[in-house]
């Protein structure tokens, strides 16, 4: 029996005459949160949100809460910026696009009490370039907010004074990187910058402190002002809270997007209640579960979880629940809660050459072996899987990530050898028979 | 080490300030001191030992993106109350991270740990080095970094003996025109970004940057622009590999040929001390010699390329005298009697001198001696100024000014005009000229012809050669030894990198021989000789020798005049 949704961020999303319009947005409650926060004392708000244990839904799943803690407005004569991270671009992530594109106002909202809450006066909404219409809605909703002083000078009276630019990408992955992405907005090319020493909390935006957030974050920032920090806590599981906008894309007979409780769902239900099963009836062979980033699972691997009373118990993939610690504890993470599915007629070396070859046109190649290694990995599957393959390949391969993971000024450098590592962990066998 | 005085450096993270306090690191094992915040390539060197990097450079901001000075660092393991837990021996124990961290971005703190030669850390530097290799176009034969390029060394410490790539390599611009002085070979590049940072910080000249993405990153200048600015030719030394090339030195030389002499510059007045690259009789490039009071790192490009004369087809290589109007080659022993008996037949008030401000101190010292004795009256040297730069160069192009004042050879050129006088008068019937053009200094060529006697003591043909009854064939300066003082009143030494070509002597030599031949023996044999007369007679030199000067000189305290 299907598990039911349960739409928070999504609550509109798709609903019949819905529209981006900000008196649509109003009609629904809109702005009705930011009229509670602006009222309230900015630290209570940063406390509401450490209380409801909100965790970053950019891929890493930071604690909000603690992100924010690092900035003390009172500690700093330089400016604070908050910079919205909508640069979404993870292969098998489509969930913050309908936000931008659907509910715009929601995010904006998100924002300007997010803002607020860090005596923020200037944000910036970073958009990946590929989002030409997103940005559009984007501009033209903080017009709309800003003619009903929602933003500008004295947002409603309060005192408090807060613009919003929306800044484009120009179409690069490393973008996302949240410093790449401060570097991009200075104007420079979006080199990740080394930390130590450049932390966005310390040394960010013109070496000003600054909060980088993803969309969906930034939305549920209005949720808890809402329902309270201690409500939104109950929501999901202890330390896994809130909702999970997921997006499932490959071979399910359903892909889309949905909207549950952390953790409320498995991945069984998922792909066979949710999303229809497997097209054609075919057989699950793996799942990527929250990004192409993340490692890949075996569909009929045995995973080691903790039960109810804190004992190891081995589970199948289906009996997954998706949250972040769970994810975490079977090797590889809920990511950016894109759920890639591969059934039974998948090559697994052609999926990894697709992926790696994304990751090499991606790396921006500041650092030696990201650089070097990603176009190598590319170069290796690409020949393995186009009739060239020799014996020794899949240890080279795995070598060749080894040296990667963990050696990078950023995380492409496991972003592009996770999969790789990933892949040929739980498919030896298909890389080995490529070589005859 | 104090604090650089030259403020050319926006970075200097090998020299710490006096007052730094020490903190207590574990580096490969051992507890040792060293001063809080240095970061760990500086650790490395303190203790004699050496963590390789490419991007790294000590002047330079910090990038971080070679990787090849990864190790694996450690912090001290705390207890519940927060307070270090301490192994048998009471001290810190380490917890071990799990990701190595970059050594030029990490300053030490209390009680970090450091391991460079774990298995950790050598695997790290293995794989970089690979990764380094594999699009690299292994060109060393025919490359001019080879002998003296960082792959190469760490490729043979640190590399592994085989190729595991068996894949294409990226093509990329093979030799790109950076600039007037530079090409730039991209496949060779590392894309270690100390050419765009050096361009960026040090010159503020942000014209060098990096197109294209991942492994197709390619170095080069923005759109419209060159690289052409006088310092450009230090990206070439701060080139890690052999992407940076000087069109001046490439292809003309493998650099294991070349004997290193320290020396300096005498391009102008600050004498930004300098390495000379000579075989045998050629000078083939000068490249900067580190010296925080002088010049740093960095020389500029004028005075690196201003060695071709020295190789001149038309250097004299034998004295000449002249006979019946002609001048013809002679030996030594012939030109000097004939010049001394002939100088000796004039009254001091009938001679007059021009010296130079690009001679050495010593040679500045036996003119002043000559000049005396022979109680010549009106003499001086030509002034020479140019353009300064807030960088490195000095308005005075001349080496020496401050030497030839010292000395008393020089009156600032106020001199030149009585000479000139004392010419067209009839007064002044002899010349001595000494590494200068006389027709530089004013003179004409109609006036030089009134002179009865010139001696010219110089390189290379000129006005006043022709006009000369004798001339002496002199050295270069990476020809000679003997010091200068700069406009900072430093005093430095020049080193002989290599003979003069043919017959030609080192000038103070020339000048001992003349004064002997002039005014008799003199006991001076040696150039320590030399200045060891010269620091006994001159309070500002007094107590140092040559060997005291060492090879980064030492400051005088001068007295304005």
């Amino acid at each position: 029996m299907a598990v039911a949704e349960r739409r928070i961020l999504f609550k509109h999303i798709d609903e019949p005459g819905y529209t981006v319009d900000i008196d649509c947005y109003l009609k629904h409650g809109g702005y009705e949160d930011l009229k509670k926060a602006i009222k309230l004392e900015p630290q209570f708000i940063k406390d509401e949100v450490k209380k409801s244990q909100l965790r970053g839904r950019g891929g890493a799943g930071f604690s909000c809460g603690v992100k924010w803690g690092f900035i003390d407005a009172k500690k700093t004569t330089k400016p604070i910026y908050l910079i919205c991270n909508a640069d979404e671009s993870e292969p098998g992530t489509f969930k913050d696009r309908q936000i931008i594109h659907k509910d715009p106002h929601q995010l904006i909202e998100g924002m300007i009490i997010s803002c607020f809450a860090n005596s923020v006066h200037l944000a910036y909404l970073y958009i990946r370039g590929e989002f030409p219409e997103g940005a559009r809605i984007l501009e033209k909703a903080i017009a709309e907010a800003k003619a009903k002083n929602f933003l500008g000078k004295n947002i409603l009276g309060a005192g408090y004074d807060l613009e919003i630019y929306v800044h484009r990408g120009a179409g690069a992955y490393i973008c996302g990187e949240e410093t790449g992405l401060i570097e991009s907005i200075e104007g420079k090319r979006p080199y990740p910058r080394i930390k130590p020493p450049y932390f966005p909390a310390v040394l960010g935006l013109y070496m000003c402190p600054t909060i980088v957030n993803n969309v969906e974050t930034l939305c549920n920032v209005k949720h808890i002002v809402n329902m309270g920090g201690e409500a939104y806590a109950r929501i999901g599981k202890p330390n896994n809270t809130g909702t999970r906008l997921i997006g499932v894309s490959g071979d399910v007979k359903k892909p889309g997007y949905y909207e549950f409780e952390c953790g409320a769902i498995t991945l069984g239900e998922l792909i066979y209640d949710v999303c229809g099963g497997i097209r054609n009836d075919n057989k699950l062979k793996a799942v990527i579960p929250g990004g192409s980033s993340s490692k890949v699972m075996r569909a009929d691997g045995r995973y080691k979880v903790k039960g109810a009373n804190s004992e190891m118990t081995e589970i199948g993939l289906n009996d997954i629940p998706m949250d972040f610690d769970t994810f975490a504890a079977v090797g590889t993470m809920s990511g950016s809660g894109g759920v890639i599915v591969m059934d039974e007629t998948r090559d697994m070396v052609d999926c990894i050459e697709n992926l790696s070859e994304f990751y090499a046109h991606e790396s921006c190649g500041q650092c030696t072996p990201c650089r070097e290694g990603a176009q190598w990995m590319k170069k290796i599957i690409h020949r393995m899987n186009h009739g060239h393959a020799r014996k020794e390949d899949t240890d080279l391969l795995k070598n060749v990530a080894d040296n990667i993971a963990g050696r990078t000024i950023c995380a492409f450098g496991e972003a592009c050898s996770w999969p790789v590592q990933s892949f040929i962990a739980a498919f030896r066998n298909e890389f080995e028979a490529k070589a005859k | 080490m104090s604090m650089s005085k030259t403020s050319i450096n926006p970075f200097n993270h090998d020299v710490m300030p006096d007052n730094t306090p020490l903190v207590n690191v574990n580096y490969n094992g051992k507890w040792i001191q060293v001063p809080k915040g240095l970061n760990v390539v500086e650790v490395t060197q303190s203790q004699g030992e050496f963590l390789p990097h490419y991007c790294y450079h000590e002047k330079l901001s910090i990038s971080g993106n070679c990787r090849m000075c990864l190790f694996e660092m450690g912090m001290p393991k705390m207890d519940a109350s927060r307070q270090p837990v301490l192994d048998a021996n009471g001290k810190p124990e380490i917890a071990w991270m799990p990701r190595p961290q970059i050594g030029c971005a990490t300053n030490v703190t209390e009680g970090m740990g450091i391991r460079t030669n774990s298995p950790l850390a050598v695997d790290c530097r293995k794989g970089v080095m690979e990764f380094l290799l594999i699009n690299h176009p292994l060109d060393c034969p025919i490359c001019d970094q080879a002998g003296e390029c960082k792959l190469q060394e760490y490729a043979s410490e640190y590399g592994s003996g085989e190729s595991r790539f068996v894949e294409d390599k990226i093509k990329k611009p093979k030799h790109f025109d950076l600039g007037k002085n530079i090409v730039i070979d991209d496949e060779r590049c590392i894309l270690c970004t100390r050419c765009i940072r050096f361009a960026r910080e040090v010159l503020d000249d942000d014209v060098l940057g990096i197109v294209n993405r991942g492994g197709n990153n390619t170095v080069t200048c923005h759109p419209g622009k060159h690289f052409d600015n006088e310092y450009s030719l230090n990206t070439v030394d701060l080139c890690p590999v052999g992407a940076l090339t000087s069109k001046d030195f490439r292809f003309k030389m493998r650099v294991w040929f070349l004997k290193e002499t320290k020396s300096i510059c005498t391009s102008c007045g600050t004498g930004c001390n300098v390495t000379i690259g000579s075989r045998e009789q050629t000078v083939y490039r000068l490249t900067p010699r580190h010296n925080e009071e002088v010049n740093s790192q960095w020389m500029c490009d004028t005075g690196r390329l201003n060695i071709h004369y020295l190789s001149g087809e038309d250097r004299f290589t034998r004295p000449l005298s002249r006979v019946k109007g002609e001048l013809y080659e002679t030996s030594w022993e012939d030109v000097l009697r004939q010049a001394g008996s002939r100088l000796k037949t004039f009254s001091g008030k009938q001679i007059s001198l021009l010296a130079s401000g690009r001679m050495t101190n010593e040679e500045l010292f036996l003119t002043k001696t000559l000049i005396d004795e022979l109680q010549v009256s009106l003499y001086d040297i030509l002034p020479r100024q140019g353009q300064g730069d807030k960088f490195l160069r000095s308005a005075d192009l001349n080496p020496n000014s401050i030497g030839a004042s010292l000395l008393g050879v020089s009156n600032d050129g106020k001199n030149l005009q009585a000479i000139k006088s004392g010419i067209q008068s009839g007064d002044i019937r002899a010349l001595l000229v000494l590494q200068e053009d006389a027709t530089e200094a004013g003179l004409s060529v109609e006036e030089l012809s009134k002179l009865e006697l010139i001696i010219y003591v110089g390189l290379a043909p000129n006005a006043t050669a022709k006009a000369a009854h004798f001339v002496l064939p002199s050295a270069g300066f990476t020809e000679k030894h003997g010091s200068m003082i700069n406009v900072k009143g430093r005093v430095q030494r020049l080193n002989q990198a290599h003979l003069p070509p043919g017959r030609a002597m080192d000038d103070w030599e020339i000048l001992r021989d003349l004064r002997s031949a002039t005014t008799g023996g003199n006991g001076i044999h040696t150039i320590e000789d030399l200045f060891r007369s010269m620091s006994a007679k001159v309070p500002a030199l007094a107590g140092l020798t040559l060997n005291k000067i060492g090879d980064h000189g030492v400051q005088l305290s001068l007295t304005a005049k």
